[in-house]
């Protein structure tokens, strides 16, 4: 660690953490009212349940993000955060948004929430991963306002590296792209079409710049590679996802009254998305190959090369397999559209932002490159287990997935959703059982956290 | 390979993506434009706004998919109106459909349970108002049969 405003990254790390736990334990509770339909109803209805999990995945990893730019940034500039103070206090603001969310999304009924925070004044509630209340989501504008002036002050008075240049125009994009947030109009599906606009530009476009960010630092840190050649692939990549991912989005426009030359847009560019995450995966295989030193991080190496692959297959190969229009026409809406967000999600966000962690935690809390032998054991183990059972996990629903299709939609004499959904208990079972696996993975992780030792040494590492 | 593909040109390659974004508003522009056709906007009363609001502040979302688009535990709503048509006739469709909501929960052990929203009359009447409006938005032909 260079500089000491980088350590205001931990407390971004520790919380990004805790609610991670969080998200799954929810997980656990709606993949199990999968098959007990009944499960904790009517305390916890399927609905409030499943917002809670995807509420806290986005929260966790925008504090992750932001937690990771914390630390990159000064670095990268070479010189101190703009305002560490700043980002301290936009932290307990994003918190105590997070939290009382969660509390009102829990407390009380969602008609009531609205009701509360006036949301008749300004509906924004009640869209798929846009559920909050409208006043947390302009505390949330408001936060990523602060946090892109601090970075972005850091890096224009410092060392303008590519790397925190493809950074701060993800973190840009966020920002910006979150405006569509606020646009409900009473033509639901001008609503829709604009949804995307934050939904997937984010997902499949700006975090991914985020995201090929943040895995280039580590990479150039703990493979000692050259930044110029660093930068090359970071150019490359950027490239990538901006010219496959901004069209890309037509692949949410095929079915939703939306006209149909989308079909056409939307399948062509989508089938050239899978490009930038190979790209990414060839780009981390790479620099570990060509190492010039031997860090001692070894688990923070497994998750930079895990991310890349696990994104190139969550995102890129269960996203290809249905993002195509004449196979959409079947899948949309589908476990299988499930098992996709699922395993992109975990490949390319959730890894990289515990990539991030793994390299600049041990220094964050004071210990040498790296966690003990000991620690690293264990947090190489979290890393299986959490990567097996997440495949797993997406294999089972695309399964159950495909069944759907089938006897929903593909057969002569088509089923009702309900009669399907009996028929596929066994893999909603089995998925439920990886998901016990999975945590127990996280219990793993969140341990090695625990684990003292010995601490790993300076290496030769750092020239960049 | 240094000397083929410099720095220099694998950063130009990010301009490339001013025509895709170009490309993009232009789709954007003819889908704008076209919409109000597709979707019948002169058909989206007051009523139908209302129930809009109903179905976002019960949080619909959260269990049933709207044209393929929310939670996969439920069923397709997108289409429930010519669903429910399809297995009663015009008159009684909406009735059942409001009856439905109001019986929920069923309560039956391991299934999977609907709350009770409580809604008033007039709210029932917005959002059957709203879900009989969004089954004619031309999407395509989709869903591939009335099931969803």
């Amino acid at each position: 660690m260079l500089y000491s405003s980088q350590a205001v990254a931990k407390p971004y790390f520790i919380a990004a953490i805790a609610l991670f736990v969080g998200q799954i334990l929810f997980g656990l509770i709606i993949g199990l009212q999968y098959v007990v339909g009944d499960f904790l109803f009517p305390i916890l209805p399927f609905n409030v349940a499943r917002m809670v999990h995807t509420h806290l995945l986005i929260v966790w990893l925008l504090l992750g993000f932001m937690g990771a730019a914390y630390f990159i940034v000064p670095e990268e500039a070479d010189k101190e955060l703009h305002s560490p103070k700043l980002a301290i206090l936009l932290f307990w603001v994003f918190l105590i948004m997070v939290v009382l969310t969660l509390l009102g999304y829990l407390l009380v009924s969602y008609a009531t929430l609205a009701n509360l925070t006036g949301n008749r004044f300004w509906p924004t509630m009640g869209r798929e991963y846009l559920e909050q209340p409208t006043i947390s989501k302009l505390v949330l504008l408001i936060v990523a306002i602060g946090f892109v002036y601090n970075i972005g002050m850091t890096i224009f008075q410092g060392r303008k590296t590519v790397i925190n240049l493809v950074l701060l125009t993800g973190l840009i994009g966020l920002a910006v792209l979150f405006l569509f947030a606020f646009y409900n109009p009473d033509n639901v599906v001008l609503g829709k079409y604009y949804r995307w606009w934050t939904i997937h530009l984010w997902f499949e476009c700006v975090w991914l710049l985020i995201m090929a960010a943040l895995l280039a630092f580590v990479l150039m840190k703990i493979t000692g590679v050259a930044r110029e050649l660093i930068d090359k692939w970071l150019y490359v990549i950027t490239a990538a996802v901006l010219m496959t991912g901004i069209l890309g989005t037509g692949h949410h426009y095929y079915w939703i009254g939306t006209p149909e030359y989308w079909q056409w847009w939307g399948s062509i560019f989508s089938a050239i998305e899978p490009i930038p995450f190979f790209v990414l995966t060839v780009f981390a295989f790479t620099m570990v190959n060509i190492r010039c030193c031997e860090h001692p991080n070894k688990a923070a190496t497994l998750w930079a090369l895990g991310t890349a692959v696990v994104a190139f297959l969550g995102a890129g190969v269960l996203g290809f397999l249905q993002a195509l229009a004449p196979i959409n026409y079947y899948t949309h809406g589908t476990q299988i559209t499930s098992a996709h967000a699922h395993l992109a999600f975990f490949g390319a966000y959730a890894m990289v932002v515990l990539t991030m962690i793994s390299y600049a935690m041990p220094m964050l809390r004071g210990r040498a490159a790296a966690n003990s032998h000991r620690s690293q054991v264990l947090e190489k183990w979290s890393f299986w287990l959490m990567t097996v059972s997440m495949t797993f996990i997406a294999l089972l629903i695309t399964t159950a997935g495909t069944l759907q299709v089938y006897w929903q939609r593909f057969v002569a004499e088509p089923l009702p959703f309900m009669a399907v959904q009996e028929k596929l208990v066994v893999f909603y079972w089995m998925r439920e059982v990886a998901g016990l696996i999975f945590l127990i993975g996280l219990v793993v992780y969140v341990i090695s956290f625990f684990v003292g030792g010995e601490d790993k040494g300076e290496t030769s590492a750092g020239v960049n | 390979m240094n000397n083929i593909f410099t720095n220099a040109m694998a950063r130009n390659t990010i301009y490339g993506s001013v025509l895709v974004i170009l490309l993009f508003f232009v789709l954007t522009f003819g889908t704008v434009r076209t919409l109000p056709e597709r979707v019948h906007h002169e058909n989206i009363t007051p009523q139908v706004v209302l129930g809009k609001a109903v179905w976002e502040q019960n949080h619909c979302v959260g269990c049933h998919t709207l044209l393929g688009e929310g939670s996969y535990y439920a069923p397709e709503l997108g289409n429930v109106y010519q669903r429910i048509k399809h297995q009663t006739n015009e008159t009684h469709a909406g009735p059942f459909i409001k009856a439905w909501i109001e019986i929920m929960p069923t309560d039956a052990p391991m299934r999977r349970q609907m709350p009770n929203f409580n809604l008033s009359k007039t709210e029932l009447n917005a959002l059957l108002a709203f879900l009989k409006w969004f089954s004619e938005i031309n999407a395509a032909n989709w869903p591939p049969n009335i099931e969803g």
